[in-house]
């Protein structure tokens, strides 16, 4: 569990990912864009499950600030298929699947003992740039209030 | 994050129990949502034992893409309320939370005997939109990530689906009141 994930005016590192089977999403295609990156450890368990339908819900509040949710975990991309679908989730799940981890650790947000992403949040400036970031405990979900208070400081400016 | 409620109670809840009372409870709920379901009798049981001590307050966090009718629930329990029924349907909708569409809201408004021809009207109607919005978002902004959350007097309830758990952090409040 060493490291410490990457913190505000880091440069967000980029990645080419999965988000369906046939798709691929790549940061720097969201320039221009806030981009909220919401690294969770497994599609399906109780605490990503909630953590997810609430995102889904408040995706309305976040897209008054120009920003878009996508969730990151290891699970591959025929998992994500069958859990957006169950789940009704309206944004991207991308999957960290091969080789496992890798943009999670870039981030500082693997767990080496569990094999799983850690529960950690970013919020990705226009430019690429961390401006918030928050490691939750694995068992905890930390709601959305944090990541609505990043864009609004950034809305005012202050970052 | 956030343990704490970010918008006070004021005159636009929905309240029931008793003004003035040492404890304000304030549930973020979701009418299709079975945890709800069952705290829904926990706090009809607290409104009647602790009768003076509890102000509770219930607000709209409808997931729905999860519940597909707990915001047309929610909005049925508003319209309800311009009628000065909301307690009552919120009451019928939890206890008929397995039977929840569009027919069996209608037909709960139709026992409530309602002038339905105003029901009809407020259920579509932005300014209740609008409220069930707010509502959630206030519940986003204190950090509510599931339902049921309670506040008690503005700070998180340690709430484990216990009638127990939920006595327990009132008598605490309401002890320092005395």
């Amino acid at each position: 569990m060493a490291g410490s994930i990457l913190e505000k005016g880091a440069a967000a590192p980029d990645f080419d990912l999965h988000c369906t089977p046939d798709q691929r999403l790549k940061l720097h295609d969201l320039k221009g864009k806030r981009v909220i990156l919401a690294f969770y450890p497994a599609d399906w368990s109780p605490v990503c499950s909630d953590q997810m339908a609430v995102y889904n819900e408040a995706r309305k509040l976040f897209q008054q600030h120009n920003a878009e949710v996508i969730g990151i975990s290891v699970d591959s991309k025929w998992c994500h298929l069958a859990f957006e679908q169950d789940r009704h989730l309206h944004f991207p799940l991308l999957a960290d699947f091969e080789p496992k981890g890798e943009v999670s650790r870039l981030y500082g947000a693997y767990n080496e003992e569990e094999g799983q992403c850690k529960r950690a949040l970013f919020v990705i400036d226009e430019q690429g740039v961390i401006q918030w970031s928050y490691l939750s405990p694995d068992g905890i979900n930390p709601g959305a209030d944090g990541i609505l208070e990043a864009l609004e400081t950034m809305d005012n400016g202050q970052h | 994050m956030s343990s704490t409620l970010k918008t006070p109670v004021s005159g636009s809840d929905r309240q029931t129990g008793y003004r003035g009372a040492p404890v304000t409870l304030v549930e973020y709920g979701d009418y299709q949502c079975s945890h709800c379901g069952i705290a829904h009798p926990f706090i009809k049981r607290l409104l009647a034992e602790k009768e003076k001590d509890i102000l509770f307050v219930f607000r709209h966090f409808p997931l729905q893409e999860v519940h597909p009718a707990a915001y047309i629930a929610a909005l049925a329990a508003e319209a309800a309320g311009q009628q000065g029924k909301f307690w009552l349907m919120h009451d019928i909708i939890f206890e008929h939370q397995d039977n929840l569409n569009a027919n069996s809201l209608l037909s709960f408004a139709e026992a409530l005997d309602l002038d339905m021809h105003q029901f009809a009207q407020d259920w579509k109607s932005e300014t209740l939109q609008q409220k069930v919005e707010a509502d959630f978002e206030s519940g986003i902004r204190s950090g509510v990530n599931g339902t049921p959350t309670f506040f008690l007097n503005g700070e998180k309830v340690a709430y484990d689906e216990t009638y127990e758990s939920l006595l327990h952090a009132v008598e605490m409040v309401g002890h320092e009141h005395r």
